[in-house]
């Protein structure tokens, strides 16, 4: 009864038929279905937000490198209430603070690499003419703009931004100025754009896979945007619902988070109490750590597929790192207290975290090694992508590394909101996500526009970026084996045990401008690729995967004839093979006219 | 398939079944909340019933018992995650194993 | 350029596009009602003492009756258009339309009473949570409500054009709506009887 239908063999009268006819600007270029077009809109957001959050970051560099010193050339944009005189107040470092850290995370890079890269990438990598849902993917796409926006609205509030934290701990955040309640909306708009790309995500990957394309056959990266939709539909409905409790508790007077008998600048607060602080911890937390493997999971995956066409062997171990993935993204839901080790919690449930805590370090630990080992033997091309591929790995072993005191209760007792910390989650994120990031937009910008980014410039942003994030953020470990605290917005002056780490904030102060300055090569390159860079074809970087049998740029519907998958992903120097790669897409030369659908391959 | 129209005819009878069942069920909940019975006794009998009500609507009125795996996978997963969040946050704060009295 | 499965189902999988869609949507609603029942246990095992009788029963009762009848009028619903009596099926879809609207009303006398005696969500961790808890549900009826009028509405042109696809739309209208009716099974005892 039910046919197999395939792409452009059903009848009209069946199912979501997008008509032929011009669109006009508006439906081709805003708030266009189509997407790869709704791909490059996360791509660009996102990156510009990532720009907006990094130079936060950079304000709050000078104030820690040179506390109360006015801020050169800028600080007199910031206004009377933020910086009078140019010398930046503490709640103006708070609200930079929480803001570099939610704007990073949440309009930045997820953004960048699930809706951007996942959006663009995986229907072609799938072999789908788009996703399962276009109309529901433009409308995540603008609802994350709104929600961006109104988390930007902020800045414009009376009393500043959001100034609690990227973490937004009541009591304070309950009590905190007005840019925390549009913080909260901005989320709830956020969470909103996730959950519907996220289930579009899952429903596109199970049901409009190619002809030949199980499930053992996909690219690694396809793995990772599965479990990281699945880590999205599932955790941040607990953040939902706890931003609409701390919403409540501003807006409404309850006290879901407000403890009884609490006082505010020496005055009882007039709320019912009996709330619990700890409530907001648990909930947030159960998002935000499945939060940190959505960063990086991606990450993986981008790296996976640059490493396997850059060493042109397959990748080691493909099958322990789908389990590995699989296992990681089950994990990561019940780790979540090991934020929270400090709260008084009793031995037994610490004992649990902990525990689960080191497992999860397993899988990692296995991806990374697959990786590192499939370099082995191999013929490495060093182009711009495979240099930023490259640098991940060590650098998320540091990160990763770094994890492990943190994820010990005894340790994690010194090393808890110190800057050792910030240095731990920024290896992982900055040198870690950020690099295989910018090593995807490398290896993919000319699928998405039919032109490669110019190497020399592409040579000088990875060099200047690896120097200068190391002196970043390698500092920090110091800074926090030595006791500094975080979110200090004088950087630590004010207690003397800090004093001999003082120095170190100019260090990775000019470290973080260096490495704001060596992002010029990467914006120029960008943007003037896209007119002017060397011109390619459909498989520049002669690759495997499904995405390279389209045109490039692919047009509406993506594949000029039905994508058919005749093996696994990653079958590069296949012996016996005429050239050193053997696409997914191409059909067995030994038999001509068999659909090579059942034939087993190597996975 | 249960979207075949002698199908669907037979199911209905299996609707009005539920339909029924569902209503005895909540008026033996409130019932029950009618004997003040001890605190984790009237939770125990709250919630089996609760239940077996849901468990009804579930497969039968969602055809949840002759679904697909992929749906069935998808539920586990969420279902196991639900008990982590339901029991764990409040398990963290009753452990008192080493504190003083 | 046409999305393949939206209406009839990949073999391998057995599923259209919707009805997966559908029920991811519903696991991520099961998180979000979970985490408010997390909070509900944890306030309430916190709190030195916890109110009972607040609420009336009565009126609980019965909104669970007409949720429960919503709940077979809607299967009806769906059930009518698979033995293909369209005209049974708009009665069935309006008669569910109407129990959901009784079921707001019956709420808004609920909430009215309680604000009038000053009982509002600033009262206490019980009402705070009562409100919240029983607001976002009611809110999730609402949505219902606007997506079933959609159907007996604009969307009900899809019937002539492509019943089956119009047949799938309201089978998972019908699976979001039992859900809701699944979470008041779980929330009346909890916050009226227990």
């Amino acid at each position: 009864m039910d046919k197999a239908a395939t792409i452009g063999a059903m009848a009209p009268s069946h199912a979501h038929e997008h008509k032929h006819e011009e669109l006009g600007f508006w439906r081709t270029y805003v708030f266009s279905q189509d997407h790869k077009v709704i791909g490059i809109q996360y791509t660009i957001t996102g990156l510009l937000f990532l720009l907006f959050g990094f130079t936060l970051m950079m304000i709050m560099r000078w104030q820690l490198a040179y506390p109360m010193r006015p801020i050169p050339f800028v600080g007199n944009w910031f206004g009377a209430a933020n910086a009078p005189g140019g010398v930046m107040l503490p709640e103006f470092y708070n609200q930079l603070g929480a803001m570099h850290g939610t704007i990073m995370v949440f309009l930045g890079v997820v953004p960048l690499a699930v809706g951007g890269f996942g959006n663009f990438v995986m229907p072609l990598q799938i072999g789908a003419p788009d996703m399962a849902f276009p109309k529901l993917n433009m409308m995540s796409y603008w609802v994350y703009f709104i929600g961006g926006v109104a988390m930007l609205t902020g800045f414009v509030m009376p009393g500043g931004a959001a100034q609690s934290g990227w973490t937004s701990y009541p009591p304070l955040s309950d009590i905190a100025t007005t840019g925390q309640t549009v913080w909260l909306i901005g989320m709830i708009f956020l969470i909103t754009s996730s959950l519907l790309g996220s289930i579009n995500f899952i429903v596109t990957i199970v049901q409009l896979r190619a002809k030949g394309l199980t499930f053992m056959r996909l690219p690694f990266f396809v793995w990772a945007q599965f479990v990281t939709s699945f880590l999205l539909l599932l955790a941040f409905p607990p953040l939902e619902a706890a931003g609409v409790l701390q919403l409540m508790d501003r807006l409404a007077g309850t006290s879901f988070f407000l403890p009884s008998g609490l006082v505010v600048s020496g005055r009882p607060l007039l709320v019912s109490g009996g709330g619990s602080p700890l409530l907001w911890q648990h909930l947030f937390w159960f998002l935000a750590h499945p939060e940190v493997y959505v960063l990086i999971l991606p990450a993986m995956g981008i790296v996976a597929e640059v490493i396997a066409n850059n060493t042109r062997k397959p990748l080691w171990g493909y099958r322990a790192m789908v389990y590995s993935v699989a296992f990681l993204g089950f994990m990561s839901f019940i780790v979540w207290a090991h934020h929270m080790f400090m709260t008084g919690m009793g031995t037994t449930m610490a004992a649990f975290f902990q525990t689960t805590t080191m497992i999860i370090s397993i899988p990692s630990v296995v991806i990374l090694t697959a990786l590192l080992l499939s370099l082995w033997g191999a013929s490495i091309r060093f182009t711009t992508p495979m240099l930023f591929a490259l640098a991940f790995l060590p650098m998320f072993g540091i990160g990763g590394l770094t994890g492990l005191p943190l994820g010990l209760a005894p340790s994690d007792i010194h090393l808890h909101d110190t800057y050792y910390v910030i240095g731990h989650f920024h290896y992982v994120v900055a040198p870690g996500t950020i690099f295989a990031l910018f090593a995807g937009v490398y290896y993919w910008f000319p699928k998405a526009t039919g032109r490669k980014m110019n190497d020399v410039l592409g040579k000088i942003h990875f060099w200047g970026s690896f120097v200068c994030i190391n002196f970043v953020f390698m500092p920090m470990f110091i800074q926090g084996l030595g006791g500094m605290n975080r979110r200090m917005y004088d950087g630590g002056a004010q207690y003397i045990h800090n004093a001999g780490l003082l120095k170190w904030n100019i260090v990775i102060g000019f470290g973080a401008w260096g490495l704001g300055l060596f992002q010029i090569p990467f914006i120029i390159n960008f943007f003037s690729s896209i007119k002017g860079g060397k011109r390619v074809g459909d498989n520049p970087w002669d690759a495997t995967t499904l995405e390279w049998s389209a045109p490039s740029p692919p047009g509406h519907g993506n594949f000029l004839t039905e994508p058919i998958v005749y093996r696994g992903p990653y079958e590069y120097s296949v012996p016996g093979a005429d050239k050193d790669f053997t696409p997914q897409f191409e059909p067995d030369k030994e038999k001509p006219g068999q659909s090579g659908v059942g034939r087993g391959g190597q996975n | 398939m249960h979207s075949d129209p002698a199908e669907v005819k037979k199911s209905v009878r299996s609707y009005m079944t539920v339909f029924a069942m569902l209503m005895v069920f909540t008026v033996l909940t409130v019932t029950a909340s009618r004997f003040h019975l001890a605190v984790p006794v009237a939770i125990t009998v709250a919630l089996v019933i609760a239940a077996m009500k849901g468990s009804m609507v579930a497969g039968v009125f969602m055809h949840l018992s002759h679904e697909k795996r992929a749906i069935y996978g998808a539920l586990l997963l969420t279902i196991v995650l639900f008990i982590v969040l339901l029991f764990i946050p409040v398990l963290t704060m009753m452990d008192h194993i080493g504190t003083p009295k | 350029m046409i999305i393949p499965y939206t209406v009839e189902a990949r073999p391998d999988t057995g599923l259209h596009n919707g009805k997966l869609g559908i029920w991811l949507f519903l696991a991520s609603e099961v998180m979000l009602f979970g985490a408010l029942f997390s909070s509900y246990i944890l306030l309430r095992v916190g709190a030195p003492e916890w109110p009972h009788g607040e609420l009336s029963v009565k009126l609980g009762a019965i909104n669970t009756i007409i949720l429960i009848s919503s709940s077979v009028t809607m299967v009806m619903a769906w059930a009518s258009l698979k033995m293909n009596d369209f005209g049974k099926h708009r009665l069935y879809l309006l008669a569910t339309f109407a129990l959901s609207a009784l079921f707001l009303i019956n709420k808004y006398f609920e909430y009215s009473e309680h604000l009038s005696k000053g009982e509002g969500p600033w009262h206490s961790t019980f009402f705070a949570i009562y409100f919240t808890m029983t607001g976002l549900h009611g809110l999730h009826i609402l949505g219902g409500m606007i997506v079933m009028a959609y159907f007996l509405g604009p969307g009900a042109g899809l019937w002539k054009r492509n019943p089956e696809q119009f047949a799938n739309r309201i089978e998972i209208t019908g699976l979001y709506w039992h859900f809701v009716d699944l979470v008041w099974i779980f929330l009346f005892p909890v916050l009226y009887l227990l």
